[in-house]
């Protein structure tokens, strides 16, 4: 059977199960998207290139499959870069298409014409720029093989127009070869038992999760290894509802803004049992100073990681799943001893956590709004199973501070780029995976901004997300720093809170908007917004300037600094 | 290159980490050969801010891959993480960590360099010295060509200044794993990752 190179890409794209592609039509593309019409594929039509890719990453987060966008040459490429660089920081499988001048005049400054492959060498995992139609059933094989196994990954896969257009006899790779690829998935038996060891021995463990526990889908085995051992978990920002927030075990977030528990429960530590997490600035603030006193376990998928940051004394590469799989089992055999006692661990723990919780001024009943309770409220109202997006800064951490993760794929932000303007197209993208799910995505107005025009594609494709714009008409993080390091002078951090009008935004974009500047309005405004399900809503919270994020270590301090406001 | 001394380098992403002296170690990696790839690796090493010192590249006897001989700097950062990094790339199938000490090293100098009647014998009876050879001749210069390891290039090249060289280039150092002596332990240090 004879294809055309463009019906191939889409007949390998069905065969790979691809239920939907993020993406815009140009130039360069353009014959693939002939037969995308006769496909069972759903299109999504983008308004930018970079929410393509962002909802490309919510839709990979919120079901753990690979993401799909599709794009033109050039200077959709390149608008694609932020995205790409994004998933390779948190670790999310993509498969962004993007179109290619033909072969022929590769090279010669054609129009929309980028070296994309160059360009985003450093942030994919791996791509590839097709040169010869028939290997587009074995490339767009691989493709998802590399980006979905191992330490998962966005790659690219650059598509020139002649390729497109060429013809190849069909086939389907009935395996891969790829020598150079070969991801080791099983822990080494003898270092296993080194970890069972340190773990009966220690007497202030921590399990330190990360976002490859959820990446890897290990959260089930990390409950019943903490639930056997009765040792704490604290789950970075990565990984947030990998162990219900909930769950006694669970201690929260540690890092730069995490809660006194969980990051005081690290620095005292006598064994980090670190799973899928790679001693982000952000958890370990000053390097030489965190954890000082404890040992450290260290498994990931990826062996690069091992010993990037802190050299571990049992390194394991191998799949967090397995590999806690084999701890359970390991526990499970009993000749290794018995556990030490956790509870003097345990007394001081709860002692903090009690001391210690999040805290801001519940009492205000008084505009403006603080920030805080708009999460508190919106969480204590979410249908079960609502999934959360959020931007990058102050109201990002709120949201992780004070929204009561339940379990795994439900918050769905940009941890590692920390990319501005995330939330909204991520939480396009995560509604068109689990449609069943409400998804809220919670924005700052600065980030809001930066992708909100995103909004009429939610409107236009009937994807019902639900937006709140925590409104302190300040770039609020900027704003927090040169409060407490700049001495109060603020430089270019004011946005105005009317300017945009927000609620005419929505409207204008076919979306409810909402504008709430009193408390308590808080509530009815958000059962409003639950209550809509048939297009996107917004609502604009006026929230406190003088609001800041806390507790926080500040930048390069060691953890111990830690500042409770 | 190697051409005058540590100071004149250009350090390939060291800007991030300048190291005060330079230790070098030996990658010979096996890689895929695809278009692409050598910009791959040269792209992870200013990417992640390692020091490359010289690079060759040629292809082995299977045509499938390419061999990569690069002598990293490890001040700029620990030769785990460069080979660990490296081993991520798809298209890298194989490192093996040669430690110079137990390397065969080989480098070729081409230079040019003056050589007037008053010259001409001392110039031609050093580069005979070296086992080297003249490729071509002009009225007041000399080009020569040695072949050796790195280390007698840059005492040539050292004695060869005396002279003026005015054009000069080196290709980079390519090394195999000494061969096991009966007598003596080789120790085993291949780029395994864990």
């Amino acid at each position: 059977m004879k294809l055309t190179g463009a019906q191939a890409l889409i007949k390998s794209l069905e065969l790979q199960g691809v239920e939907a592609i993020f993406g815009l039509p140009g130039g360069a593309i353009l014959p693939v998207y002939d037969p995308l019409l006769e496909s069972s594929i759903r299109h999504i039509l983008v308004r930018h290139e970079q929410g393509a890719g962002h909802m490309a990453e919510g839709y990979a987060q919120a079901t753990g499959r690979p993401g799909v966008a599709m794009v033109t040459s050039g200077p959709a490429a390149t608008n694609i870069v932020t995205p790409l660089a994004d998933a390779y920081m948190d670790s999310i499988p993509l498969v962004v298409i993007t179109g290619q001048v033909a072969a022929s005049v590769i090279g010669s400054d054609a129009f929309q014409e980028a070296d994309t492959t160059g360009i985003t060498m450093s942030i994919t995992k791996h791509n590839w720029l097709i040169t010869d139609p028939y290997d587009i059933p074995r490339i767009v094989r691989e493709a998802f093989h590399v980006a979905t196994t191992g330490r998962p990954g966005p790659v690219v896969i650059d598509f020139p127009k002649d390729i497109a257009t060429g013809e190849l006899e069909w086939y389907w790779p009935k395996s891969i070869d790829l020598p150079g690829y070969r991801p080791t998935t099983k822990g080494h038996p003898k270092m296993i038992r080194e970890a069972l060891s340190l773990i009966l021995q220690a007497e202030r463990p921590v399990i330190y999760a990360g976002g490859g526990v959820i990446r890897g889908r290990a959260c089930e085995e990390l409950v019943a290894f903490a639930e056997r051992t009765g040792i704490p978990v604290v789950t970075t920002l990565m990984a947030r509802g990998a162990i219900p927030d909930s769950h006694h075990l669970c201690l929260g977030m540690p890092g730069m803004h995490g809660n006194y528990t969980a990051v005081t429960s690290l620095q005292r530590a006598d064994l980090l049992i670190t799973l899928g997490a790679r001693f982000d600035d952000r958890v370990t603030g000053k390097v030489s100073a965190f954890a000082p006193n404890a040992k450290v376990i260290h498994v990931d998928i990826d062996p690069a990681e091992l010993g990037k940051i802190r050299r571990p004394d049992v390194p394991i590469v191998g799949d967090v799943r397995q590999v806690v799989a084999e701890f359970l089992r390991g526990l499970g055999e009993g000749d290794l001893g018995q556990q030490a006692d956790l509870a003097p661990w345990w007394a001081q723990l709860e002692q903090w956590r009690k001391a210690y919780p999040y805290t801001y001024d519940r009492t205000n009943e008084a505009p403006p709004i603080k920030p805080q309770f708009v999460v508190e409220t919106l969480n204590r109202m979410a249908p079960p199973d609502t999934i959360l997006a959020s931007g990058v800064g102050q109201h990002q951490m709120w949201s992780s501070q004070y929204w009561s993760f339940e379990g795994p794929n439900r918050w769905i932000n940009s941890g590692g780029l920390g990319t501005m303007g995330f939330a909204i197209p991520a939480a396009i993208g995560a509604k068109v995976g689990r449609p069943e799910s409400t998804v809220w995505a919670i924005d700052g107005d600065g980030c809001f901004q930066m992708t909100a025009q995103e909004l009429v594609t939610a409107t236009t494709e009937r994807i019902p997300i639900k937006v709140a714009i925590l409104n302190n008409a300040y770039l609020g993080m900027v704003r927090q720093w040169q409060e407490m390091f700049y001495e109060e002078r603020y430089s270019e951090v004011y946005l105005s809170p009317d300017l945009p009008d927000y609620v005419k935004w929505a409207e204008a974009m076919g979306c409810v908007g909402m504008k709430v500047e009193d408390p308590s309005e808080v509530e009815s405004a958000i059962a409003k917004a639950n209550s809509i399900d048939d297009r996107p809503v917004v609502i604009d919270f006026r929230t406190d300037t003088s609001e800041k994020v806390f507790p926080m270590v500040p930048s390069g301090h060691s953890n111990d600094d830690i500042v409770l406001g | 290159m190697a051409a005058d001394s540590p100071s004149s380098l250009v350090p390939i992403g060291g800007a991030i980490r300048t190291p005060k002296e330079f230790r070098h170690h030996i990658l010979s990696v096996v890689v895929e050969n695809k278009t692409g790839v050598l910009a791959r690796v040269a792209m992870l090493f200013s990417r992640r801010g390692y020091n490359i010192f010289s690079l060759a590249v040629a292809p082995t006897d299977d045509e499938r891959f390419s061999r990569l001989t690069i002598v990293v700097d490890v001040d700029t950062a620990p030769l785990e993480q460069i080979t660990k990094q490296l081993h991520k790339l798809v298209n890298v199938i194989r490192i093996s960590e040669i430690d110079p000490s137990e390397a065969v090293e080989c480098e070729l100098l081409l230079a040019t360099v003056q050589a007037d009647a008053a010259t001409r014998a001392q110039v031609i009876e050093l580069v005979n010295l070296f086992d080297g050879r003249i490729v071509d001749v002009g009225s007041s210069k000399l080009t020569v060509m040695v072949g050796s390891s790195p280390h007698n290039l840059d005492n040539f090249e050292s004695l060869l200044s005396e002279y003026g060289i005015s054009e000069i280039q080196r290709t980079g150092r390519v090394a195999l794993q000494r061969l096991e002596m009966p007598t003596s332990k080789r120790r085993q240090s291949r780029g395994r990752v864990s």
